[in-house]
């Protein structure tokens, strides 16, 4: 057990850091510095994706053959920290992340031809259609119907929590096709275009006032049968593939890091009677409580790349940085806030939208506090709520 | 010992209760997303009740009465999240006018109480923790005047507001209590500069510069570098009533959080059936209550003059930035993608909290302050 890094590690993490620096723009770079949530602005982030892609960067965890990049656990590690590091805009995952993966595992040859290419280079912009307005946690009780008829579906339904549906021109759906037997048994994934006739989108606002989720309804939407991914019937099989193809999943502990260094430049800056904030102990022992947190998530998140090196199962250990990472952030964001004080009570959602060029009033460290506090609300929500992710590691890693 | 509402009191809350059902303000939040000018109509509606008058004595005009009646009326206020400047103008502005002169007295008491003047304490200051001693905007003595320099930060009510009261420092350095003094200073007096900005809980604040902004001596509410005493028990008073108010935010969480659980069903049961989600709503309700106790031992303890009235009060707030954080997050989650969204009242209820636990200090603030006084 030792914690030296190879030398050829340090020779990759430069060529990362070197083809960082010379390909970032400024607004790409700007629009990284204004993220509050997990999705960055589009634009930028779709720019962002067709620079990395023209380098044969845009999804190194696909295998090489699909247009990954061939790289070993720990490369793929070191490109997401720094990534993560130069505050590079998150690429917006539900193509290269949630949609492309299950291609890999189980669409067609024809499929995987037809959608691959097109998902690395940004010209489908795909939204994922699972919950419901009564199906959220309880997603294998969802309703929306797809009825055979010749060679199509036709479906009728509605898909809510839809994240950017509003810019998508694709979405890979779970419908149901068997209202008989098992829940999980009667699910098909289909792909469809956004545009079909019948289809209605109604952006939804947040509380942090952005649009970033939509519902959409379904009326009698013709779908050809040959959309299909897997077997009819077999939707959940094509979903549950996307555990197994991330398996360890996204990694929390290089953004945490990034945050908490942010705030300690935020808390030196806050003047209280007896000089900095930074050098108030009762700061520091918040501050230090969230930091000891954040390191063992960093090497929780380590023993799991080291167990995949190794061609292992890291189990439960996955199980567990859903939980504890939306967690973590949720605390690194309230830290802030209350590093900021009422500095961070000042609303001027405008600022974040790239090339505002509105004054900021106060400080401009502060501009994202607040909004991020709020989005990331929503993290212990999403994919799969923390709730549901507890009863997991209950059921299958205790036995309970 | 009696918790018993008095008539008197019992008639504010039941026109108070009115008025929100009435004029339940959401929507008014989320039409909110751009700098709203002062809701004159409400204002108005306010002085006919009377509730402008609450605080002031009544050789001035006013009902004569105190924080008590303040927690009244702000509690039900605060269900409905009503979002005029009463706490800056009425609590706070109100409550610096009472150690006015008599001069400034007849100049703004009359004129506040029909509803046609509005206030805001220019007290927080960019990157400085906020405890009243911190305070380092300076105000240079020059004979008779004092010249303001420096910004203040998100005033509450600041681009509203006709008159601010603005505490500076006119002697020594940050920490030091001796030295604070307090003007009222007309909002539009040269050198004043406001730049308004929207706060999170939809309501408006500004940032304030003042440019060799000349104060004479009667502009000074109190002595020259003795503000402290005076600012200090009337910020008491305006914590007790921002705390008020959330706490009537807080039962609204908890009520909807609760309604919710029981008509949304998934995996075949309302989820308030999951022991899980009972446990941690029982939890809210026991945070709830807990502050509420807190809010009536603080301000019963100050109307009294206790000598621990101070320490109560640091708890309370400290209590709500605790309790609003935890139930504000428990609303939001055990609402699920709904407690995200700008339709649902949760949501603006949350938003407020987490502004009131920035403003005048925060949780950890006041747990020291209250140390400090033990």
């Amino acid at each position: 057990m030792d914690l030296r890094v190879p030398e050829q590690e340090k020779a990759f993490r430069d060529e990362v850091r070197t083809f960082l620096e010379e390909s970032l723009t400024p607004e790409i770079r700007e629009a990284g510095k204004m993220v509050t949530s997990v999705f960055a602005p589009v634009k930028e982030a779709m720019a962002w994706q067709r620079i990395l892609n023209d380098k044969g960067w845009a999804a190194p965890h696909w295998p090489k053959e699909f247009g990954g990049t061939g790289w070993s656990v720990t490369q793929r590690a070191i490109f997401a920290e720094e990534l993560v590091r130069a505050e590079t805009p998150p690429l917006v995952p539900m193509g290269l992340h949630m949609c492309g993966p299950c291609l890999i595992g189980c669409g067609t040859e024809e499929q995987q031809k037809e959608y691959l290419p097109k998902i690395l280079n940004g010209e489908h912009f795909w939204c994922q259609g699972y919950s419901e307005p009564g199906s959220g946690s309880d997603l294998a009780s969802l309703k929306t119907f797809a009825e055979k008829d010749g060679d199509d579906y036709i479906i009728n339904g509605t898909k809510i929590w839809t994240t950017y549906a509003h810019y998508a021109n694709k979405m890979f759906a779970l419908v149901r096709t068997n209202k008989d037997g098992k829940p999980q048994q009667g699910i098909t994934f289909l792909l469809l275009d956004m545009d079909l006739p019948g289809i209605t989108i109604e952006p939804i606002v947040g509380l942090d006032e952005v649009t970033e989720q939509c519902q959409v309804f379904f009326d009698n939407v013709r779908v050809p049968q040959k959309n299909r991914v897997g077997a009819e019937n077999d939707g959940w099989t094509v979903a549950k593939y996307l555990l197994t193809f991330e398996r360890g999943g996204q990694e929390y502990a290089p953004g945490l890091n990034v945050q908490l260094e942010k705030i300690r430049l935020m808390a030196e800056k806050q003047q209280t009677v007896h000089g900095s904030l930074k050098n108030d102990p009762v700061w520091q022992h918040k501050f230090a409580s969230v930091e000891a947190d954040v390191l063992a998530l960093e090497f929780t998140e380590m023993r799991i790349k080291s167990a995949l090196s190794a061609g292992k199962d890291p189990g439960a250990l996955s199980s567990m940085t859903k939980i504890l990472g939306t967690e973590l952030l949720q605390k690194v964001t309230e830290l802030r806030i209350e590093t900021l004080g009422a500095q961070a009570a000042i609303w001027q959602p405008q600022a974040l939208v790239p090339g505002d060029e509105q004054p900021i009033i106060g400080p401009e460290y502060a501009l994202t506090a607040m909004p991020h506090y709020l989005n990331s609300r929503a993290c212990s929500i999403y994919g799969g709520s923390n709730e549901v992710q507890r009863g997991i590691i209950a059921k299958a890693v205790l036995g309970l | 010992m009696n918790f018993q509402l008095s008539e008197e009191q019992q008639m504010l809350a039941d026109s108070a209760k009115r008025f929100v059902r009435d004029n339940h303000d959401v929507e008014k939040h989320r039409q909110n997303k751009k700098l709203m000018p002062l809701d004159e109509a409400t204002w108005n509606q306010f002085a006919e009740l009377g509730w402008l008058a609450v605080p002031f004595d009544e050789e001035h005009g006013g009902l004569g009465m105190g924080p008590l009646e303040t927690m009244v009326l702000l509690q039900e206020l605060g269900e409905g999240l009503i979002m005029a400047p009463y706490i800056a103008t009425v609590v706070l502005g109100g409550g610096f006018l009472r150690h006015a002169s008599d001069a400034q007295q007849a100049e703004t008491i009359p004129s506040l109480l029909e509803g046609g003047l509005q206030l805001a304490f220019a007290a927080e200051e960019y990157e400085r923790v906020f405890t009243l001693e911190n305070t380092a905007m300076k105000g240079d003595v020059q004979g008779g005047d004092v010249v303001l320099n420096g910004t203040k930060s998100c005033v509450l009510n600041g681009d509203h507001a006709d008159q601010l009261i603005v505490l500076a420092r006119t002697a020594g350095e940050p920490g030091d209590k001796d030295g604070l003094s307090l003007f009222l200073v007309d909002a539009n007096a040269e050198g004043v500069e406001r730049t308004p900005h929207r706060t999170v809980d939809g309501r408006q604040g500004a940032e304030i510069r003042f440019r060799n902004v000349k104060v004479s001596d009667a502009a000074r509410i109190g002595e020259l570098n003795k503000g402290y005493d005076i600012a200090r028990s009337v910020l008491l008073e305006g914590l007790l009533a921002l705390s008020a108010e959330c706490v009537g935010s807080l039962a609204v969480l908890l009520n909807d959080t609760v309604e919710y659980s029981k008509t949304r069903k998934q995996f075949g049961l309302p989820i308030g059936k999951f022991q899980v989600l009972q446990f941690r709503m029982a939890d809210m309700f026991i945070a709830m209550e807990q502050t509420q106790s807190l809010l009536m031992a603080a301000t019963m303890k100050l109307v009294e003059g206790h000598d621990d009235a101070a320490r109560a009060v640091h708890a309370m707030k400290a209590q709500l930035g605790r309790t609003g954080r935890k139930i504000g997050q428990e609303a939001i989650q055990i609402h699920g993608g709904m407690g995200m969204t700008d339709e649902l009242n949760v949501g603006h209820f949350v938003k407020r909290l987490s502004a009131v636990d920035g403003l005048f200090g925060n949780a950890d603030v006041h747990l020291m302050e209250m140390a400090k006084s033990a």
